[in-house]
């Protein structure tokens, strides 16, 4: 089971080591982080998507909680967040139907080409993971060059969207 | 004003009044400072960085103070991880300072350069390094802040060398504010009445009191829960001494070599009350099958402990003593109804726990000059305020078995890290803590030897304690389990070639006996006391003596072995059993 949990902290150097060196010490897996800075200066947000049941979750969010450089932990429930993922896919193009093919399903995927040659296209995708996942497993058949994913990010749905933690 | 300067100013204010510690290259700048303020700060020069942290540890958990320790950038700070670590696992609050290269060399390999932050992440509640002097006083008020509030635990400052050399033009703060720092320390209400509702329903319910009451100076509470529970109490290692050891409600320490009672208690139990402790294996063994048949209240101030290691039916988040306080106050009304109600439960606890006394006592009778020994004698000659420094290993468990405390901050011992060396250093921080108060630290050879060189500091600044090496020429606790469970193939155990300890004490200027008889070993120990220098007794224990009971581990407490009352059976008979 995927958690997605936000964490503000502290700006201060090695922050990121503190918290993703938690996460390997007590053996929990991390599947994605993320981290920007917020509109406070000095404060960052980082975005973790963990893997494990309940319990796992629990034990993430009071550890991460427990780090002096954390200021607040909060779940991010999937039906209550919204959650996308950027996604940059170079893909060859190796003769003209497979282009066509190409610019179609970005066109139905709604997809950005951000750059095209002769030889490949850059495209971008944004979206909740799934979709991510399904347009790369759509493009596999035309060769991917390379992919760059910024992992996951999100944020709470309206006013009650996110439930504190702690 | 220079940045060194300022640093030790921070440090007299912080009522820092003793530094343990040893210098080098990139630190000098600071003792230089410390040099024109050895009125206000006693520095003890310790002979390795280990010894200095261990010494910080020991003086911080006599008065519940921060004990501050310090070493040179490289080897020196790396020395003082051990002492880091285990005042880590052991919620122990103190303050490491570190020299570092200056910040212009951070990063490229420098001479006597290691990346002491990243070493230091795990093993500390919170690091700092500082990079800008005008930070100096605002990072030592926030970690000495952090060290000692909510649970306690070291924090490192890693101090490189041209901060300490720069100017100090910022202002002091009066007080620091560590946003998202708040360490929850009054309980939920509505778990305290649920709380309350268990302990009336209860029928054998236990008091297991941990390190986090003698943390929390909760003593006088604590006493005063239990006579109103009139329920069994018992404490982890860490809280020995949390409660009278000689009370009618006490039925000792729990866990893998605790009083059969107490564990016979926790098994039989339907109610764990149970207060700052962190159920480690050592006191569980086997999660799944521990209490089986009891609810938990688990009252601590860390909320991670809570559900980390076992189920918990009513947690309590807050500190030990306003917890007790307020479960005093709700349970008031309810005294006279709970006075007798666990009087049978308690006899029966109360009567394995005298059976165990008396076959043990039979056992010290009859066998020669054993460890068993050493310590009852030592419990008998004991003042209430006398200190107990342990090193680890099978002294320690026989330490924790036969010595009795009656009083919080006696009993000093490395009980998480399980780290070996740490009662020579630690008695040496008790002593300078309060140096009125006679100071054992019961060691074992191996144990001695990892940190016996601060016999050199301990003549030096004439720290007078009394260490008392249980000499069986090996390291018992691993020799044990080797007999037991590896068909005694002693591999790595033998200590064929220590010194006469009483020399060794001798060639550093101190005294030393050499105790070969038990009837030579109390008038030992009485000449020990009345001395004003330190002596060593090296008392010549028998070689194959085993602590039991002892719970085999990763078992369930139900399988205990070596017990005489109630776990009254072999390695043997327990894989038996499993068998069927």
């Amino acid at each position: 089971m995927k958690h997605i949990i936000s964490i503000l902290v502290h700006d201060e150097p090695g922050v990121m080591a503190k918290i993703s060196g938690m996460f390997s010490r007590r053996g929990f897996n991390i599947d994605t982080i993320t981290v920007g800075k917020t509109t406070q200066p000095g404060i960052s947000k980082i975005v973790v998507t963990v893997i494990g049941d309940e319990k796992t979750l629990e034990q993430v969010e009071k550890q991460v909680n427990k780090l002096i450089d954390t200021i607040k932990v909060t779940e991010l429930p999937e039906r209550s967040s919204i959650i996308r993922e950027l996604c940059l896919i170079q893909v060859a193009l190796s003769s003209k139907k497979a282009k066509d093919d190409i610019l179609n399903y970005a066109q139905v995927y709604k997809i950005k080409i951000v750059d095209l040659t002769l030889k490949s296209a850059i495209m971008e995708v944004v979206g909740e993971p799934s979709k991510v996942d399904s347009f790369i497993d759509l493009m596999k058949q035309f060769g991917i060059k390379e992919i760059s994913r910024t992992g996951v990010t999100a944020i709470g749905r309206g006013e009650n969207g996110s439930k504190k933690t702690n | 004003m220079r940045g060194s300067e300022i640093f030790v100013q921070t440090l007299i204010k912080q009522k820092v009044d003793s530094l343990f510690g040893i210098t080098g290259g990139v630190i000098i700048p600071f003792f230089d400072t410390l040099y024109d303020n050895m009125d206000k700060i006693r520095y003890i020069l310790t002979r390795h960085e280990q010894g200095a942290a261990h010494a910080a540890e020991g003086y911080a958990k006599a008065l519940g103070k921060v004990g501050v320790c310090v070493g040179t950038s490289g080897p020196g700070a790396c020395n003082l991880v051990t002492g880091i670590a285990d005042a880590y696992m052991d919620s122990v609050p103190i303050l490491a300072i570190g020299g570092q290269v200056s910040t212009n060399l951070i990063g490229n390999d420098a001479f006597q350069e290691t990346d002491m932050m990243g070493i230091t992440n795990p093993i500390t509640k919170h690091n700092y390094q500082i990079r800008e002097t005008n930070k100096i006083p605002e990072t030592i008020m926030k970690a000495m802040k952090i060290a000692i509030e909510g649970r306690p635990g070291p924090v490192y400052i890693d101090l490189p060398k041209d901060i300490q050399l720069g100017e100090f033009t910022g202002i002091i703060p009066t007080k620091v504010e560590i946003p998202g720092f708040n360490p929850t320390i009054y309980p939920n209400p509505r778990q305290l009445q649920k709380a309350v509702e268990l302990i009336l329903k209860a029928e054998n319910p236990v008091l297991i009191s941990g390190g986090g009451v003698i943390i929390s100076n909760a003593y006088k509470k604590l006493f005063k829960f239990a006579e109103i529970l009139a329920c069994p109490v018992m404490t982890t290692t860490m809280g020995k001494g949390g409660f009278p050891e000689t009370h009618p409600l006490s039925i000792g320490v729990m866990g893998m070599h605790g009083q059969e009672a107490a564990n016979w208690a926790v098994i039989n139990s339907d109610l764990l009350i149970t207060i700052g402790c962190r159920f480690s294996d050592r006191v569980t063994g086997d999660t799944k099958t521990f209490a089986e048949k009891a609810k938990v209240i688990h009252i601590d101030i860390d909320p991670a402990e809570i559900g980390k290691n076992v189920g918990v039916d009513v947690p309590i988040v807050g500190d030990a003593g306003i917890v007790i306080d307020q479960l005093i106050t709700l349970l008031a009304k309810e005294a006279t109804k709970l006075k007798n109600k666990h009087s049978a439960w308690v006899a029966r606890a109360k009567k394995i726990l005298a059976d165990a006394h008396a076959l043990e006592e039979r056992d010290i009778q009859k066998e020669g000059l054993t460890q068993k020994f050493v310590c009852k004698e030592l419990s008998k000659l004991l003042s209430p305020d006398d200190i107990v420094t342990t090193g680890v290993g099978q002294h320690q468990m026989f330490g924790e078995h036969f010595i009795d405390f009656t009083k919080p901050r006696k009993w000093i011992t490395s009980g998480g890290a399980g780290t070996m060396g740490f009662g020579l250093p630690a008695a040496m921080g008790a002593k300078v803590a309060l140096p009125d108060v006679e100071v054992y630290d019961l060691d074992g050879d191996g144990s001695f030897q990892m940190t016996s060189q601060e016999l050199a500091t301990i003549k030096e600044h004439k720290i007078k304690v009394i260490p008392i090496i249980c000499n069986n020429g090996c390291l018992g606790m691993v020799r044990q389990w080797l007999e037991l469970f590896s068909k005694k193939r002693y591999s790595g155990v033998q200590y064929s070639g220590n010194p006469d300890f009483g020399k060794l004490a001798e060639a550093y200027g101190l005294k030393g006996i050499t105790v070969t008889r038990k009837s030579e070993y109390v008038d030992a120990l009485k000449q020990a006391k009345k001395s004003d220098e330190t002596t060593v007794l090296d008392v010549k224990v028998a070689a194959e003596e085993n602590i039991y009971p002892m719970l085999p581990p990763a078992s369930s407490l139900k399988e205990i072995i070596g017990g005489k009352v109630i776990f009254n059976q072999t390695w043997d008979d327990v894989l038996k059993k499993r068998a069927k």
